[in-house]
């Protein structure tokens, strides 16, 4: 990013992506279908990432799309197709009058209760120095920038990471299947075509 | 640009938690859950831009934790639906199965 004041392209574009995530996410909650929404969901992540390529966070931007538009959204797709929910029962899911008012209530809160807490002062000797951004993407490059405290600093948190996927995946897999897969997996390959052929 | 991103982070955030509470939808609250991640996401990316490059390393691991956490999810929201043949939360008010 550079350092203010802001260039018109840069604040227009800054301005436009944000506005696209904004309209997007009204969009989201608002569709009825669940494919619409993940659509827009989609949307919200792309603009997202373009905003993280404007705050100088290259390879955040690009896991963004990799991995939250790619990946994570591709599963919401996938499961909303696998369980077919296209019928009305499931598609008129608003809550009702007194539902949508407290949410309402309460998002007022919550945007009150943020805009309170973004008054707060920062200590000046946590701010880097001005610059200090450009120099270290120039000298270790956009991965490097990331790579460097991850493989340090927080070399731990990033093996227990390692732990959690592998929890997440064996959840998944266990939760997922069906309490008799393990007899109905075998039993329909030895009487199916494979033998008869 | 701080104050800009940080507005939108909120922003995002709230329209995230008002879906929570108007959607019946398992599936919907449930993208509405990364969407609240996403907005920390963009105001730990904008603030790393001015305390350095740890927050774009918290947003590494919120992306991981978000990936496991739509893995387990999705699986029971599918062990639910096997059992009730719905995902709207309103048939799905009982701590017992």
């Amino acid at each position: 990013m550079i350092d203010p004041p802001y260039p018109l392209f840069y604040t227009f574009n800054f301005y436009l992506f944000g506005v696209i995530a904004l309209a997007s996410a009204l969009a989201f909650v608002t569709r009825k279908s669940p494919v619409a929404a993940a659509l827009w969901l989609v949307n919200v992540m792309f603009a997202l990432a373009a905003l993280y390529v404007m705050l100088d966070a290259h390879f955040i931007a690009a896991i963004q799309v990799l991995v939250y538009a790619g990946a994570i959204m591709v599963v919401f797709l996938f499961v909303i197709m696998l369980l077919n929910l296209g019928h009305p029962s499931e598609i008129a899911d608003v809550r009702g009058k007194w539902g949508k008012a407290a949410a309402v209530v309460l998002g007022v809160i919550l945007l009150a209760e943020i805009a309170v807490v973004s008054g707060a002062s920062i200590e000046p000797e946590w701010i880097m120095p001005r610059g200090e951004m450009e120099r270290l993407l120039a000298e270790k490059g956009a991965i490097g920038v990331v790579a460097d405290p991850l493989f340090t600093n927080y070399l731990l948190a990033f093996e227990l990471t390692s732990i959690l996927l592998l929890i997440a995946i064996v959840g998944a897999v266990t939760l997922g299947r069906r309490p008799d897969a393990a007899d109905a997996a075998v039993a329909p390959i030895g009487e199916g075509s494979i033998n008869a052929g | 640009m701080l104050a800009e991103a940080m507005a939108l982070s909120a922003a995002l955030f709230t329209i995230g938690v008002v879906g929570v509470l108007i959607r019946r939808n398992a599936i919907i609250i449930f993208m509405c859950v990364e969407l609240m991640l996403n907005a920390v996401n963009l105001s730990f990316v904008a603030l790393s831009r001015y305390y350095g490059a740890d927050g774009q390393v918290f947003v590494f691991f919120v992306m991981t934790v978000a990936a496991a956490e739509a893995a387990v999810g999705l699986a029971i929201i599918i062990s639910i639906f096997r059992h009730r043949k719905s995902v709207n939360l309103q048939n799905i008010n009982l701590l017992r199965g």
